[in-house]
């Protein structure tokens, strides 16, 4: 009963969608405004609509509705409330409703602002988020119902239905199949709608780039309107990644954070085109160039977005991540055809209409550093798609499977990733319009020699790995360019405002929050390298079995075997099995206890690898308990790693959010903040 | 990259070279996708194809009239019955009895042969699956996993009749349950 | 450096390399090989019944038998490559962690790089070229260069304050 309430709701939130499409096409070709209007309010009410739906389902999931087809799947009553929660999205149809939701929050959330100034892009930027929208739900509606409920039929057989059929009993299940196993990591509750927001804001940049297209209002009032829009997506799109990596590294026990997984990239790759339209974006603000390519770039990374979540639903490539593959791939590949087809035929229409105001001067000036930026990335991006791709290519042309792994994208991108931090060096060092080899020079030469002395002292101390010492000599020279620029700015207001270093640094930021979160964002960026470079290249790891009181040794370390236990925990359905080890240090230190677990969930059969950490700056001990062997203590197999600099990696990782929510952070007022910069620009060049 | 004809003021808008480029890309990686998602929602081969003859190396102490490779064509005119398999398939074991069964039926007649085709699997485990259900047909590795990328198998255990014409006949997908359920599928393919 | 001392070192890798080939199969053989052994092969191979995650770190049973079959083939003096190779050709090109072709993977990428820089080059040549060879479409200092640096600002107040 009330699962068909559910329904009714999604199918009104479905129609109102379609609906506010169909009101402001028809309002803005017969210059109906209030038609319009009626439009925009059609978009404010998916949202309450959707808020039902989704607080429908939650009933169902955390009262254990198992007549429910999806509840059955996702949940069992062993599981936690807060898990049943959050196994909204833990499978395809919730997911889905979970995603139109997020979607029409943000769709509200623009159709609500004051749009005076702006009032001929409104339309169509209700119709491509709404199209967007409309097109989730009708997923829902039409091919993923989370409401479908199971009935029974006469011949026994029991299936799923939206409507119950004729000569049919409901039929409910004792208790569920429960929530995968790997899916209950905190990491793995937030992963998904982190990424999911950061997928559906950028379909809000998009939009207005589409309706300006459309319009013809092709001056940069668009990037205005969406480049906050632009960095909160990027932020929730980083904070996924970086969840899901830590996810892969707590949970999935490989003693790695990133596989290179097709699922991986297909959320990877949009996050490429939209950091290289965050940077390529300034130049248009800047200097009003390329105006194309940032509407291209806009365009990629909505269909990337698409394409993503198209990759993992289709079963177009079998991967660990994927959902069952179902009706719903054919329709999120025409509508990804579709929309970049529709896009890219636009873009050529009102190409004379995006010419650049003004040109280019120097090839170290700040603009063409960042088109180097952004060739890297689309290069990069390039390699990604690629190695999705390729094993498809290969399968339909030669009818041979092949793999594409790690090394192929480590070996292809490593070089385009050092370029990379050899800009983030160069560039922020560059002026913006014109820049000399000279001017540059004599920014860039003391961090350069700073960089190098660090090198030597890694040489000397740390590595004689090259691309180790490249790596840091970049990380290096990064890290000083950029405090180096921090520095200038705390000194100037130091002596002009006669500020103490604090208040310094903190009005610094504030008062140009997107240049210094960027800074911050590079720097974090640099700890993050370190963990990188650190576990990519200094990686040990050994493999053992043993008996209680033996030990296994690895780069200095002394992994002692205590002892272990197993037990069963009936509430939650699970097995434990726990080992207590003690790591020793070189010189025989007691360093602490590690408990490596394995559990195994009785409902899903699964099993999963729990490592046992000991973090410090300088490494981390990982252990792994392999196999164990009940009846017989004698053999219990470890698996150690010890990952050198990963922490940075993670330390890395909060800095980079910190930075992005500096960057992001609203203006209290940016109209004026705007005007009086402008001022400020001609006061300058008068002076020259 | 992009801004080439801003040089260029005298041409208008996007040179048709340019365009034509733009849209064979577009198209072409537009219909990989496609190829790639077709190939996903296929199923298994359907019956009423005629099935394309393949080799089958056998293992030793498993071979058919000593030859330790068969090739398809080798049974026309036959019922041949494909299965495959792998040793760390727990769903296999519960039909490998049934399967042998009907071959200690069906086998003796020379009407009927039983292949099975072991998926991704190693040959010593391989060896000890067999012997642990006294399994006599002939049985190969499925070299390459070429067999079963033919037959688009979505997992083991799956079982394909092939008729005396060698055309597809019918296609079971996970375990038998029963020998009778074989007999029901073997038995009409004989009267024919 | 000469060419003689260089032909010399040449034959000292040579040999070093003949050497190494010579012991590791010896040394192999007899005893069991260790998990790490075994691990070092594994990492690089993919088994089919789990996709994209390799064969060292994989739970699944079949790619337990797999690490089995690469202990018992190093035991019995197999090398890396002809272990790797007998992989090959009883599953497939797909259980190498990257396509046996490896120009072909690695066209694509390089290829469009390339072209990419080419147009970059280029556009920049166009940029460049002096304002007079130009149409004068564009205006070109019409508006000064907006330079976001506001330390830059300050740190001209204060040459100005000086």
């Amino acid at each position: 009963m009330i699962a068909d309430f559910g329904f009714g709701v999604l199918v009104v939130s479905f129609l109102v969608a379609l609906y506010s499409v169909v009101a402001a096409v028809y309002g803005e070709l017969k210059k109906r405004p209030a038609m319009v209007e009626s439009a925009r309010r059609a978009m404010l009410l998916t949202w309450p609509l959707l808020t039902l739906t989704a607080g429908i389902l939650i009933y169902l999931l955390v009262n254990d509705h198992y007549e429910v087809q999806f509840i059955y799947e996702v949940t069992s009553r062993s599981m936690p409330t807060y898990l049943k929660v959050t196994a909204w999205w833990g499978g395809q149809a919730g997911s889905l409703l979970f995603w139109s939701w997020l979607m029409s929050a943000f769709t509200s959330l623009v159709t609500f602002k004051k749009w005076d100034r702006d009032r001929e892009l409104l339309p169509w930027v209700i119709v491509v988020s709404g199209i967007t929208l409309a097109f989730f739900l009708g997923m829902n509606v039409f091919f993923e119902n989370p409401f479908a409920q199971l009935y029974q039929t006469f011949d026994s057989n029991i299936k799923a239905y939206t409507f119950q059929p004729q000569n049919s009993m409901l039929f409910t299940p004792q208790d569920g199949r429960g929530l995968n196993p790997l899916l209950r990591h905190p990491g793995m509750v937030i992963h998904p709608p982190m990424l999911y927001l950061g997928f559906v804001s950028f379909v809000i940049p998009y939009a207005f780039a589409i309706a300006a297209l459309i319009t013809g209002r092709t001056d940069d009032r668009w990037i205005r309107l969406t480049r906050r829009w632009t960095l909160w997506a990027w932020l929730f799109l980083s904070a996924g990644l970086v969840l899901g990596g830590r996810w892969a590294y707590d949970v999935l026990g490989w003693g790695g954070y990133w596989g290179w997984d097709p699922v991986e990239i297909a959320a990877f790759m949009p996050w490429l085109t939209g950091t290289a339209f965050l940077h390529s974006v300034m130049i248009q603000e800047k200097r009003g160039m390329f105006k194309h390519w940032n509407m291209l770039l806009v365009i990629l990374t909505y269909d990337l977005v698409i394409f993503g979540t198209f990759l993992t639903r289709s079963g177009v490539l079998s991967s660990v991540h994927s959902f069952a593959q179902s009706a719903i791939g054919p329709l999120f590949f025409a509508f990804i055809g579709i929309t970049l087809i529709t896009s890219v035929a636009l873009i050529i229409y009102r190409w004379d209409a995006l010419k650049s105001e003004t040109q280019m001067k120097s090839l170290l000036s700040r603009e063409a550093l960042f088109l180097l930026n952004n060739l890297l990335f689309m290069s990069i991006l390039v390699v990604c798609f690629w190695g999705v791709i390729y094993p498809l290519i290969s399968e339909l042309f030669t009818g041979q499977k092949v793999t594409v792994g790690p090394p192929f994208y480590e070996r292809a991108t490593g070089p385009l990733w050092a370029s990379l931090l050899l800009l983030m060096g160069i560039a922020p060092l560059s002026a913006w319009g014109h820049s000399t080899v000279k001017t540059l020079g004599r920014a860039i030469w003391k961090p350069i020699l700073g960089a190098v002395v660090i090198t030597a002292v890694a040489f000397v101390t740390y590595t004689h790995n090259v691309y180790a010492l490249i790596g840091f000599f970049l990380v290096a020279l990064v890290i000083l360019v950029t405090l180096y620029e921090y520095w200038r700015g705390v000194n100037a207001r130091m002596k002009s405002q006669s500020e103490n270093i604090f208040t310094a640094f903190w009005n610094l930021t504030g008062r140009n929050r997107r240049r210094y979160g960027g800074y911050i964002i590079h720097l974090s960026m640099m700890l993050m390298a370190i963990g990188i470079l650190g576990i990519e290249i200094f990686q040990m790891e050994t493999q053992g079995t043993i008996a209680i009181g033996d030990s296994l040794e690895l780069s200095g370390y002394t992994i002692k075997y205590k002892e272990v236990a197993s037990w069963d925990n009936p509430g939650a359905g699970v097995n434990y099995t726990r080992a207590v080890v003690e790591v020793y240090g070189e010189d025989g230190t007691y360093l602490g206890n590690l408990n490596p677990r394995k559990d195994y969930y009785y409902d899903s059969q699964q099993p999963m690898t729990i490592p046992g950490q000991l973090a410090s700056l300088k490494d981390e001990v990982y252990v792994l308990l392999i196999d164990w062997e009940p009846i017989n203590q004698e053999s219990t197999t470890f698996k150690i790693f010890v990952n050198p600099l990963v922490n940075w990696l993670w330390l890395g990782s909060l800095l980079f959010l910190v930075g992005i929510i500096i960057a992001a952070w609203p203006d209290k007022d940016p109209e004026r903040v705007a005007v009086r910069a402008g001022k400020r620009a001609h006061q300058i060049s008068a002076a020259d | 990259m992009t801004e080439s004809t801003n040089n260029a003021p005298e041409r208008k808008g996007v040179p048709m070279w340019a365009q034509v480029i733009i849209w064979v890309f577009l198209a072409g990686l537009l219909v990989i996708v496609a190829m790639g998602l077709n190939r996903a929602q296929q199923g298994t081969i359907q019956p009423g194809q005629e099935v394309d003859d393949f080799a089958l190396p056998l293992f030793s102490g498993y071979e058919y009239e000593g030859k330790s490779e068969v090739h398809l064509e080798d049974f026309r005119g036959k019922v041949v019955v494909i299965n495959f398999w792998a040793s760390w398939c727990k769903p296999c074991e519960q039909e490998a009895a049934d399967l042998q069964r009907a071959w200690e039926e069906y086998g003796p007649t020379g009407e009927v042969i039983f292949l099975g085709v072991d998926y991704v699997d190693t040959e010593p485990e391989a060896r000890v699956y067999l012997k642990k259900f006294g399994i006599t047909f002939p049985n190969g590795p499925d070299l390459a996993t070429r067999i079963s990328q033919y037959f688009r198998i979505k997992g083991v255990p799956e079982t394909y009749f092939i008729d005396r014409e060698g055309v597809l006949h019918y296609v079971q997908v996970g375990p038998f349950t029963s020998l009778q359920q074989i007999k029901n599928i073997i038995d009409p393919m004989l009267a024919e | 450096m000469s060419k003689k001392k260089l032909r010399i070192i040449g034959y000292a890798i040579l040999l070093l390399l003949v050497t190494i080939s010579l012991i590791t199969p010896a040394f192999a053989q007899g005893e069991e090989p260790t998990d790490d052994e075994v691990n070092k092969i594994a990492k690089q191979l993919y088994c089919p019944v789990c996709e994209s995650t390799p064969l060292d770190v994989c739970p699944t049973e079949a790619c337990r038998q797999w690490r089995e079959l690469i202990r018992t083939q190093l035991a019995e003096g197999k090398s890396e490559d002809e272990i790797k190779q007998y992989f090959v050709t009883q599953y497939g090109a797909r259980v190498l962690d990257e396509p046996p072709n490896r120009w072909a993977s690695y066209l694509v990428p390089v290829v469009a790089f390339l072209l990419g820089a080419f147009m970059l080059f280029r556009g920049f040549r166009m940029w460049l070229k002096p304002a007079g060879a130009r149409p004068a479409e564009i205006k070109n200092d019409a508006k000064p260069v907006p330079q976001d640096d506001y330390i830059q600002k300050m740190e001209e107040e204060l040459k100005r304050r000086k």
